[in-house]
């Protein structure tokens, strides 16, 4: 072997361990931000570069402007009005038209609306986005654990998109391969699981059926806590979802010596706990029944509807549109309180 | 001088292919005439062969591509036979051990049996490899220590894969055979046991692989700093005056006030190598069979300190009335 092809080997192999450190790794500056107590490592990992395009991606929507109340209730001027029927008849004129904005801005009001006779109850996004509407109305009256008041619009999610762009479906069985080759619903690359070889489909077990996410003991010695290995890798695909959709690390809501312990977690475990409710209620309540509503081609593999997780509305920060309240604008988007006791959780909670 | 100051090997004998000291009987018996390699040089003896196989050596290859091929065929079942998939995800790729509803019964072969089949193979494999080692040392007249240290990362490698999942009483609690999947398992267990960080014998594991690494750190560059000295001749200077071994411990003796013997340094590295998979065994056997939570078996023993609050008192929502 010569020596310029030793050489030019030598080269070559250095500039591609080069591209993999340059690849592989997040480009400086990276600032960090202590949180908790010095030493526990309970930092926040920020980078300005990241979090200038954050800022870009959450720019609000341009909102039509303020009207002159008409001073007739909605349901006097327009038929088939079932959720917005009692606001007044150009507030709901202003509504349709930022509702446009924030679903469907290219489609225009016929994306939900049969234009030659809109209190038709059709096409079928008609009637998905009457349900919509309700749920926004619940998620804003009955969630202020999570969305405290700050709130939510169709624009939390949509972002200008008829389906918002984190949505899931059931994983599809991978299984099939006569009598070998089991995947056992992980051992790809997981996109939920930040690429790691974690559970693929975290999100059926626990943000719909509801199963246990909790997985330590919480004795230290044994006692009847049975929980596999195995399950404990469901649970862990689900926190890293919770982080990327949040673009946080662990140690924002936990500390990691001690992930179980709440006494030594950050109150946003709390709302964290909320949340995974939220979206647990959300699926099962709202989208699950609509599922016979849809087109065939907007279900899943499995012939389930698009449902939502915590990267639906978070896409990546802590505080959706990074904390902006849009709803102060519209009285009408938040339903009344749940009429049971302050401290009860509604339907759906565990 | 400066020659021997290099990280590759500096000299390199080449001469009559020489098959070694002579042995007696059957079993010293080699295949081939060896042959010679310039790079393989660079790192080691430029000899290459002749090699001995023997029964044990054959039958342990044999099972080890048993469990390689049952692995490496599952993998490539589980992406459909895609070779382009089959590349891009193997480090994704994984056997899994059977589901926990199975215990430790015999599962069909796509919920688990492969995996106790490529597990047996694989065991049987490393098992013969130990044997081989041992008679092969034997044959030679030498001491047992590869052996031995062998059969402690042997006794890990059964803690994890066997020990611990019969005393579990479920295969499912066993490592899947996968690059990244093994690691996630080993996160996973981590977690599900409160932070193995916290069990004494994972500390003590730790700090014997650590300790292995500088004691290596150390003995390595100690002998290479007086190689040109003939300090590789380490063993037969030691009761010498003025040899490169003497200088090298009173290199240590100055610098730290303590030194290795040219004897002992061996048996620490030795004894640390062997600790790290006794230690981590013993500690993986005690993990949710003694202890199931090691944070809070820290917290009770006063090993886990406890750390002044900043955030603002969390509770456990399921503890709240109606929550």
């Amino acid at each position: 072997m010569s020596v310029f092809t030793m050489r030019l080997l030598a080269g070559i192999s250095a500039a591609l361990a080069f591209l993999l450190v340059f690849y592989s790794f997040e480009f400086p500056p990276v600032d960090s931000v202590q949180r908790g107590y010095r030493g526990l490592a309970m930092e926040e990992i920020s980078n300005p570069r990241v979090d200038r395009a954050k800022v870009r991606a959450n720019v609000l929507p341009e909102a039509a402007p303020p009207t002159d109340k008409a001073g007739q209730k909605a349901s006097s001027v327009y038929t088939n009005l079932k959720v917005l029927g009692d606001m007044d008849a150009n507030e709901l004129l202003r509504l349709m038209t930022d509702m446009t904005t924030w679903v469907s801005p290219e489609q225009g009001c016929a994306y939900c609306h049969d234009e030659n006779d809109l209190a038709a109850d059709r096409p079928y996004t008609k009637i998905v986005s009457r349900r919509m509407l309700e749920m926004v109305r619940y998620i804003n009256g009955s969630w202020k654990t999570h969305v405290v008041d700050t709130g939510v619009t169709c624009w939390a999610c949509h972002r200008g998109q008829p389906v918002p762009a984190n949505v899931w479906y059931a994983d599809s069985p991978r299984t099939a391969q006569g009598a070998a080759g089991n995947l056992a619903g992980q051992n790809v690359a997981s996109a939920a699981g930040g690429l790691t070889a974690l559970p693929v489909d975290p999100f059926t077990p626990f943000i719909k059926d509801g199963k246990e996410i909790r997985v330590q003991s919480g004795t230290a010695l044994p006692g009847t806590s049975r929980v596999s290995i195995k399950q404990t890798e469901w649970t862990y695909s689900l926190m890293m979802h919770i982080s990327k959709g949040l673009g946080v690390n662990c140690t924002y809501c936990h500390n990691s010596r001690d992930f179980f312990g709440w006494n030594e977690s950050t109150p946003q475990r709390l709302t964290a706990w909320h949340g995974i409710r939220l979206v647990r209620d959300i699926n099962t309540q709202f989208l699950e029944p609509l599922t016979p509503v849809f087109p065939a081609s907007r279900l899943g593999p499995t012939g389930d509807v698009a449902k939502v997780n915590c990267a639906t509305c978070h896409e990546g920060v802590a505080k959706p549109l990074n904390g902006v309240s849009m709803i102060k604008d519209y009285p009408v988007l938040v339903g009344p309180a749940p009429a049971r006791t302050a401290s009860a959780a509604p339907v759906g909670a565990k | 001088m400066a020659e021997y100051q290099n990280i590759f090997t500096q000299v390199q004998i080449r001469g009559p292919h020489y098959p070694g000291v002579p042995v007696d009987g059957p079993s010293g018996h080699r295949v081939g005439h060896g042959l010679h390699s310039y790079w393989l040089g660079k790192l080691g003896d430029a000899q290459i062969g002749p090699v001995y196989l023997g029964f044990t050596g054959l039958a342990s290859l044999l099972c080890g591509f048993i469990a390689f091929e049952i692995i490496g065929l599952n993998m490539f079942a589980s992406v459909n036979w895609d070779p382009i998939q089959f590349v891009r995800q193997l480090p994704w790729l994984a056997l899994e051990p059977p589901a926990p509803a199975y215990g430790l019964h015999i599962p069909p072969l796509n919920e688990g049996g492969w995996w106790l089949m490529a597990g047996f193979f694989l065991t049987l494999s490393i098992l013969l490899w130990w044997v081989r080692v041992y008679r092969r040392a034997r044959v030679l007249g030498m001491g047992t220590h590869l052996a031995w240290a062998f059969a402690s990362a042997i006794f890990l490698y059964l803690s994890l894969g066997f020990f611990r999942p019969i005393l579990m009483g479920s295969w499912a609690e066993a490592v899947p055979f996968g690059i990244f999947p093994h690691l996630d398992w080993t996160a996973a267990f981590s977690i599900r046991y409160g932070n193995l960080f916290y069990n004494p014998f994972h500390m003590l594991s730790i700090a014997f692989l650590y300790g292995s690494a500088v004691l290596f750190a150390m003995h390595g560059a100690t002998i290479l700093a007086v190689s040109h000295f003939g300090g590789e001749r380490e063993v037969e200077q030691i009761v010498d005056r003025g040899t490169a071994y003497e200088r090298a411990a009173l290199f240590w003796r100055w610098t730290m006030g303590f030194n290795a013997t040219a004897e002992s340094i061996h048996r620490w590295g030795w004894w640390f190598a062997v600790l790290v998979t006794l230690t981590g065994g013993i500690g993986i056997l005690l993990t949710g069979t003694v202890v199931d939570n090691w944070y809070l078996w820290a917290v009770k023993h006063g090993v886990a300190p406890s750390y002044p609050a900043v955030f603002p008192l969390v509770i456990d929502p399921t503890l709240v009335p109606g929550g």
